[in-house]
């Protein structure tokens, strides 16, 4: 077996008619940078909702750190987890939101060491010291007071960003963490990404900055319809598609002055 | 992977085809068989008991009855009607920017929901005491103990206490609603009372739905209290006939069992009504 971190098996799920995933083969390997691109209604974001359980997935299956997530298969029976393991497996992942998410009755501080204290039972002041360094890191040292109304979208996330990393995940899941931003706030975003990128950690991002998709992953995944349709490094997939409609996409975007 | 799992390969696991194990729930069950031993043992108490319950039966359509039933049911409607007028009132003057409005509504509240309701029931039908006429001076008056009735007395004291809560209930959906809804309704050019109207006040139902049923519910028994000045509610009437006859616990079941049909129709009317205002809210996104 592969020491894939995700491995994604014809993973299917639909809302009622709708097919939002439809045969998902996905494997992410440890340190491994994905983008996933496509146009909205396409499925990225619901993969990635599948790979941390926000979703359950309807048929196939898929594995996290070597582990079927979901269920615990003895012979050929399923048993569902617990939530309590089900949360377990979900610690294996940070997960960073397109409208941030912040606990809005918490500074920003509070907001990072919340889950170490509350769900890692981490110490309070040790918590602190990484909250601090974790701040600091996303260039926000002198914000730990504020709470998040008082901080710029670009501020929020990569507050989101730290207390997402406070958890100390395998691996970062990020959807659309831009797209909710003003166009001079994603450049200071995109470069905490980036760097988390070079510091080895692995990552999925779903996102339209193609940019950042060609400069930063090893790999770019184009999906529509909930299936995917072209896999490839940046360079193969973006100067040189192979599908049709992948060239159709792109050519739309770049078209949209992205 | 784990090694049990080996035998099969990636590709054979399929979720959608392998078979599904339920978790056993052991302490649902458990919790189910308490449950149901101890109402058993409580309708068994109550069935073997010393309660006559054909008499209960006797007595369950009775006309003086169903007479204080209607009684209970209007003054129940009424009372809160009142209540929810008030009480939509003195939240908008809560809110409002003139300081007159915004302290009259606290001190309305702070006494009406300061003082016991019987106590202001005892109050209201004692008026009469303090001011022997009542009226408009120098077009109409009459006699205070000819205006202020049991059911007048009543409708005041209930309806007046109720506006009190109701409008901190109000109040607090006002408050759950985005700021930014404000501003967009003035920057569509509405006026204050308009945006509270049209914008606010519509968002604000669906977080003042679930307490204004309980109000509502709680209002419905409150009315048992009217019957101490003297109006005739399903309690007060079921009394009556139990004095006469003696069959205390037999008829207090009449009654139990009208309130208990009420409080059940009021909870069907209010998850539709919450149904209706968590439209928008319902819906789960997809993508």
């Amino acid at each position: 077996m592969s020491g894939a971190l995700v491995s994604a098996v014809k993973v299917g799920k639909h809302f009622g008619q709708l097919k939002a995933l439809d045969d998902v083969t996905i494997d992410v390997d440890a340190g491994e940078v994905v983008c996933i691109i496509g146009p909205s209604g396409s499925g990225k974001t619901t993969f990635l909702r599948c790979i941390n359980q926000l979703e359950r997935i309807d048929s196939g299956a898929l594995w996290l750190n070597g582990e079927l997530t979901g269920y615990r298969r003895v012979g050929d029976a399923l048993h569902p987890l617990s939530e309590s393991e089900i949360a377990r497996q979900r610690r294996l992942t940070g997960m960073v939101f397109q409208r941030f998410n912040l606990f809005p009755h918490m500074t920003a501080l509070e907001n990072i060491t919340e889950g170490p204290v509350r769900v890692l039972k981490a110490g309070k002041a040790e918590a602190r010291e990484a909250a601090t360094a974790l701040l600091e890191r996303v260039g926000l040292a002198g914000k730990a007071g504020s709470y998040p109304a008082q901080l710029s979208g670009g501020q929020q996330q990569r507050v989101a960003i730290a207390r997402a990393l406070a958890m100390n995940p395998k691996l970062m899941l990020f959807d659309e963490p831009t797209s909710a931003l003003d166009a001079e706030l994603v450049g200071e975003v995109l470069s905490v990404m980036r760097d988390l990128a070079r510091s080895g950690m692995t990552m999925v991002v779903v996102t339209h900055e193609l940019g950042f998709a060609r400069d930063v992953s090893d790999r770019v995944i184009f999906m529509d319809h909930g299936r995917v349709v072209e896999t490839g490094t940046p360079s193969e997939l973006m100067r040189a598609p192979k599908e049709p409609r992948t060239r159709d996409f792109l050519r739309t975007v770049l078209a949209e002055g992205r | 992977m784990d090694a049990r799992e080996l035998p099969l390969s990636r590709e054979e696991v399929d979720i959608a085809r392998l078979r599904h194990v339920r978790p056993r729930r052991y302490g649902r069950w458990a919790a189910v068989a308490i449950i149901l031993l101890l109402a058993g043992l409580l309708v068994n108490a109550f069935a073997t008991g010393r309660i006559d319950w054909s008499t209960t039966g006797e007595y369950l359509f009775w006309p003086t009855v169903l007479q204080g039933l209607l009684n209970t049911i209007w003054i129940s409607v009424a009372c809160m009607a009142i209540g929810l007028v008030i009480g939509v009132l003195c939240a908008v003057a809560h809110a409002s920017p003139n300081p007159v409005l915004r302290y009259a509504a606290i001190g309305y509240a702070w006494f009406f929901r300061g003082t016991p309701v019987i106590l202001q029931l005892l109050i209201w039908f004692n008026l009469a005491l303090v001011f022997p006429r009542l009226g408009i001076p120098g077009i109409w008056t009459g006699r205070t103990v000819d205006l202020i009735t049991p059911v007048v007395a009543t409708l005041l004291g209930l309806g007046l206490n109720q506006g009190a809560y109701t409008s901190e209930i109000v109040r607090a959906g006002m408050l759950s609603v985005d700021r930014g809804q404000r501003e967009a309704s003035k920057a569509i050019g509405m006026s204050h009372l308009m945006s509270l109207r049209r914008i606010i006040l519509p968002q604000a139902m669906r977080v003042v739905v679930p307490p204004l049923g309980n109000e509502f519910i709680a209002l419905i028994k409150f009315t048992s209290l009217a019957s101490v000045i003297g109006f005739s509610d399903v309690l007060r009437n079921v009394q009556d006939i139990y004095y006469v006859n003696a069959r205390v616990i037999e008829l207090l079941m009449v009654a139990a069992f009208w309130y208990l049909v009420l409080v059940s129709l009021l909870s069907v009317a209010q998850a539709a009504l919450e149904r209706r205002f968590g439209r928008g809210f319902n819906s789960v996104v997809q993508r």
